[in-house]
């Protein structure tokens, strides 16, 4: 039964600083809902933390099959935590389809924990595996432990009554269980959820709590020799606060809610659904307490038209979607641009031209945002770095539209969407309120001018219904105060300026360089989701003496004043991304600087030690610095005051033994394949 | 819809002081005309009026409305009033469209905005042509249409605005064409009708479908082929020497003569607006063997979108507070210490 194969002098450490943990099975085995409840208990117990579920665009795949492999990684530690993790330490593999999808990401080294009583003839087949990996010693080099889950489940559930199908729907809890004890979580927070979430089921609920307990017993007081080691992971330290964990979808949503109440106004949301932009549409149905209507059109088409239209009324109309859908907004925006009225975008990018990569990501839209659209139709464009992040760039969207009468696009992807980490829950009293004022009277001694502009550029905002201020707008083009239909060569190109000039004008805040200075040898310039394993690169990089930095990028369109400026203080520039090198392109066309793309389109993030392998190449031919392998120069170490790193090198957290060398810790970091 | 209290206008009062670009000739002016001076007589608010159009020719009417107005993007205009209707109940909302706007690339949000019945007034102009692009076939041209894009002549089926909207789940079907002394009521019915109404009126085309409706709508000589139904009036045209009768067998419509006025005895249907049935037999009666089935060909109101928004927001948001600090840290929450601050 429990066959614990132990090779090699494998194991993990009892408190590494940080672990990669992902559970993978069948889509039908509840991997995603087994990830977010350890997930939970992991922010519950203080850690920092970054998650990447990975999940088949099939709802419900055939079972057992390769493409039917759902996983969730989680990356958590006592140290700041930015990506989820280059390589998982710990695989949890609940039938053999998810050990082959998953096993290369897997560290040398690293523990496999398997249900061998999955691992059939038949689901070996559905596999394409001739063998029984869990016996042939083709896993010689990994710890692994493989015992069968399934029975143990059965048995732990069948005081419940329960037929051997719905028992095994209960293994997720099961494995959970074991996962809580080993990095010694509470499993208190999961009872409760169980509870509540089988409310009028308590059968269903108490037999999957004694499925998680059993689990929990197991790694309690099973007599393992081997890998089966309890860990314990610090509590990272923090600021001081009220912490919850947040994902990028619920981080726009809530930063939409607060934009709004910032801006004064009602908030009209109009959506269709589309992976991965749908669960803002879900979150902000159920906010209607504050004022926000959310309407599911028949199309993007309808959703953007029918947000413009709310806009047009008083409203501060938002509409969301993916890539295609996008696109197929694009005539309405550039109508919201041509009439000068607020409008948020959200695009959460998702892999591919098409229909593409619907669940993975990629950061390919950003040509779509700043220059795609007909005729010269400027927007303003910005870009979340995380899912926290997402909830100030929300009210910055918000803030722009409504200050600045004009659409604009931000930004985020499939990752960010998904992803959760841990939020320290903000005040909403420290952002700055932006009312929006409404125009009730002439604006020109007697006369009404609909496109009389303020300092800002912005026209002014008419609700329908104001007496004595009756206009039309239109895509036509108008006249440069009346407003009405004006095709004459010197106002139209008066116009285009003016639509130009007042995106150009919209006011940002200057870049800073997140890490390291602000000029030297090699630039690293990111944007968007790119930013955890960017910085984990440039931050480890810096400690072995590189003169390297990192930039993020929130303003994409108009970039802050100082960015040419900035990025001219360095000799390289260096841009990774999602994409073929679309930001790339921008920041050349409006700097004319040298910047060299890094991208990567196989729908998975940056691993640190790609980033890291090409920053070393801006190195290499330097004296002493063959390699990048020069002695650590303390001036560039990360302040440890303003920073947040706690400054130390940290030995491979798990496998002493292992190929990468200490004194970093690109291994535990980054993104998995 | 109703606007609340009424306000005194004239007709002069609803036009703006921007020149009309139609084509002279064109039905667009007549329409134009029968809508300003139907809202003095309405008591409609300027100010809470507003007409929201798709593109073509058509379309080009809100800046003849001195009213809120907005020209929006090709087909979509339905979805800028849903979401104004949504954002503002009180605008009293006029949507313009053409046949082609409404029908081909617009199809799809017409039958929406329908079958949601988003409470506005939808006229649909139909010249059975592109009149702003020139000429081509449009979706309801009849077959054999000669056109720039169809120099033999169209060879796909015609829709039938009517129809569609019926089909669609509109709650008022009304009709009427651009010179009509009638139009005037049949956009009243439409405007106390509280829901989506559709009114598809025939237009004039002079430039590139010329008197192509003169059959039934020349202003001369063509009364005789007009079926002007009212609620409750039997079904009669021809100066009420021929009727519209139910043929149990057949379960369809049928010309009947009447002798001597004693519709009765012919067999003459009552019109009754709230009947679906006879609405749907009236949208598909041919013309030609039939005459043209003009004014409120159906009228049952129902239940209207905005009004379940409005009223499922109250429901949800009944004893709940509007707290944006309360919602951000909702949910499981873990507080790192060296702070006062609780759990809120
Ligand atoms: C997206 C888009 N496609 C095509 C056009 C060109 N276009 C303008 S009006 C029109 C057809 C209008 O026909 P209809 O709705 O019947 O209006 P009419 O001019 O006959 O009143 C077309 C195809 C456009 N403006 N936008
Ligand atoms: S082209 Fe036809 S529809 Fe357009 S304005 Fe001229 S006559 Fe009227
Ligand atoms: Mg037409």
């Amino acid at each position: 039964m429990a066959t614990a194969a132990t090779e090699g002098p494998h194991g993990l450490h009892e408190s590494p600083e940080a672990i990669v943990v992902r559970f993978a099975g069948d889509s039908g085995d509840g991997m995603q809902l087994t990830g977010g409840q350890f997930t939970l208990s992991t922010a519950l117990a203080g850690n920092d933390l970054a998650t990447f579920p990975d999940f088949p665009a099939e709802i419900r795949a055939p079972q057992g099959t390769l493409f039917g492999v759902s996983a969730f990684q989680i990356n958590f530690g006592s140290r700041e935590i930015n990506t989820a993790g280059d390589a998982p330490d710990v695989l949890v593999a609940m039938n053999p389809a998810a050990l082959k999808v998953n096993l290369a990401a897997l560290k040398p080294g690293g523990l496999i924990i398997a249900d061998t009583g999955a691992f059939t003839k038949r689901n070996l087949d559905k596999a394409h595996y001739e063998a029984n990996p869990l016996e042939d010693g083709s896993l010689a080099k990994f710890d692994v432990l493989a015992f069968d889950i399934s029975e143990k489940t059965i048995e732990a559930v069948k005081p419940y009554g329960l037929g051997n199908k719905d028992a095994l729907r209960s293994k997720n809890m099961w494995t959970l269980g074991l996962a809580l004890w080993m990095f010694d979580r509470p499993r208190n927070p999961i009872h409760d959820w169980l509870k509540a979430k089988f409310k009028s089921k308590p059968d269903i609920a108490d037999a999957n709590i004694a499925a998680l307990d059993a689990g929990h017993a197991y790694g309690e007081t099973a007599e393992l020799a081997g890998p089966l080691k309890q860990v314990h992971v610090d509590p990272v330290p923090s600021e001081p606060g009220l912490y919850r964990t947040v994902t990028g979808a619920e981080a726009v949503s809530l930063g939409l809610v607060a934009g709004a109440q910032l801006a004064e106004l009602p908030m009209f949301f109009g959506g269709y659904p589309i992976t991965p932009a749908s669960a803002i549409l879900h979150h902000l149905a159920r906010l209607k307490e504050f004022g926000v209507t959310t309407f599911q059109a028949e199309d993007e088409i309808a959703a953007v038209c029918a947000a413009i239209g709310a806009s047009w009324a008083g409203q501060l109309g938002v509409t969301s979607s993916s890539g295609p859908g996008i696109a197929l907004k694009t005539e309405a925006i550039g109508l919201g641009i041509m009439t000068e009225l607020p409008l948020v975008i959200v695009n959460s990018q998702r892999g591919g031209p098409s229909t593409g990569l619907p669940t993975k990501t990629e950061q390919s839209d950003l040509y779509q945002a700043v220059y795609g659209r007909n005729g010269d139709a400027p927007m303003p464009v910005i870009a979340a770095r995380s899912p926290s992040d997402a909830f100030e760039v929300a009210i910055e969207a918000c803030r722009i539209a409504v200050e600045y009468m004009t659409p604009v696009m931000l930004l985020t992807d499939g990752y960010i969407a998904n992803a959760a980490e841990p939020w320290k829950v903000p005040d909403p009293d420290t952002f700055e309120p932006f009312p929006a004022t409404f125009l009730d009277q002439p604006n020109d001694g007697e006369n009404f001018l609909p496109y009389k502009r303020d300092e800002k550029g912005a026209r002014p905002w008419v609700k329908p219904g104001t007496p004595g201020l009756m206009h039309r707008i239109g895509g036509i083009e108008k006249h440069e105060l009346t407003g009405n239909i004006d095709y004459s060569p010197d106002n139209h190109q008066r116009m285009t300026d003016a639509r130009k000039d007042k995106v150009e004008g919209v006011v940002v805040p200057d870049q800073e360089v997140c890490l390291g200075e602000p000029s030297g040898r090699l630039a690293v310039v990111g944007w968007g989701s790119t930013f955890g394993p960017i910085h984990r690169a440039v931050d480890n990089c810096r400690r072995k003496g590189l003169d390297v930095s990192h930039i993020h990028v929130r303003h994409i369109w108009p970039m802050p004043k100082n960015m040419g400026e900035l990025l001219r203080g360095y000799e390289h520039i260096l841009v990774p991304e999602m994409n073929t090198g679309q930001f790339k392109t921008v920041l050349r066309d409006q700097f004319l600087v040298d910047a060299q793309p890094l991208t990567k389109t196989s729908g998975q993030p940056f691993q640190i030690a790609e980033l890291e392998e090409e920053i070393g190449k801006y190195f290499d031919g330097i004296e002493d610095n063959e390699g990048g392998e020069v002695a650590v120069n303390e001036e560039q170490l990360p302040n440890l005051e303003a920073g947040h790193d706690d400054g130390t090198y940290p030995d491979a957290p798990f496998h002493g033994d292992s190929a990468v060398p200490s004194g970093r810790d690109t291994d535990s970091e980054g993104v998995n394949q | 819809m109703n606007a609340p209290t009424k306000i005194e206008t004239t007709l002069k009062d609803w036009e703006t002081d921007q020149e009309v670009r139609w084509c002279p000739g064109c039905g667009d002016y007549a329409i134009l005309k029968a809508v300003q001076r139907t809202l003095p007589q309405l008591g409609c608010d300027p100010a809470k009026t507003v007409f929201i159009s798709g593109i073509g020719c058509s379309s080009r009417f809100p800046y003849y409305m001195e009213t809120y107005g907005f020209h929006t993007i090709h087909g979509r205009a339905p979805a800028f009033a849903t979401g104004a209707k949504l954002a503002n109940p009180e605008l009293d909302i006029w949507l313009v469209t053409g046949d082609g706007d409404g029908l081909s690339i617009g199809g799809n949000h017409l039958m929406h905005v329908l079958r949601r019945n988003v409470n506005m007034q939808i006229m649909l102009f139909n010249n059975e042509i592109y009149g702003l692009t020139k000429g081509q076939a449009s979706p309801t041209s009849r077959e054999g249409t000669k056109s720039p894009s169809t120099p033999i002549g169209s060879y796909d089926h015609p829709a039938r605005p009517a129809a569609f909207a019926l089909g669609a789940g509109a709650r008022f079907v009304g009709r009427g064409f651009d010179v009509s002394k009638n139009l005037p009521d049949v956009l009243k019915a439409a405007h106390a009708h509280k829901g989506a109404a559709f009114i598809e009126i025939f237009q004039n085309c002079i430039v590139y479908n010329k008197d192509v409706f003169d059959d039934f709508a020349a202003p001369k000589g063509a009364e005789g082929q007009q079926l002007w139904l009212e609620d409750g009036k039997p079904m009669l045209f021809a100066k009420d020497t021929k009727g519209i009768a139910l043929n149990r067998q057949t379960l369809s419509l049928e010309v009947v003569d009447v002798v001597d006025g004693d519709w009765e005895a012919a067999g003459v249907v009552v019109h009754d607006v709230t009947n679906r049935s006879i609405a749907h037999m009236l949208v598909e009666m041919p013309f030609g063997a039939f005459p043209m089935a003009l004014g409120v060909l159906y009228d049952d109101p129902r239940p209207t979108f905005e009004d379940a928004v409005i009223a499922e927001r109250a429901k949800v948001s009944e004893g709940k507070e509007a707290n944006l600090a309360k919602l951000l840290g909702k949910g499981q929450t873990w507080t790192v210490s060296g702070t006062a601050q609780d759990p809120v």
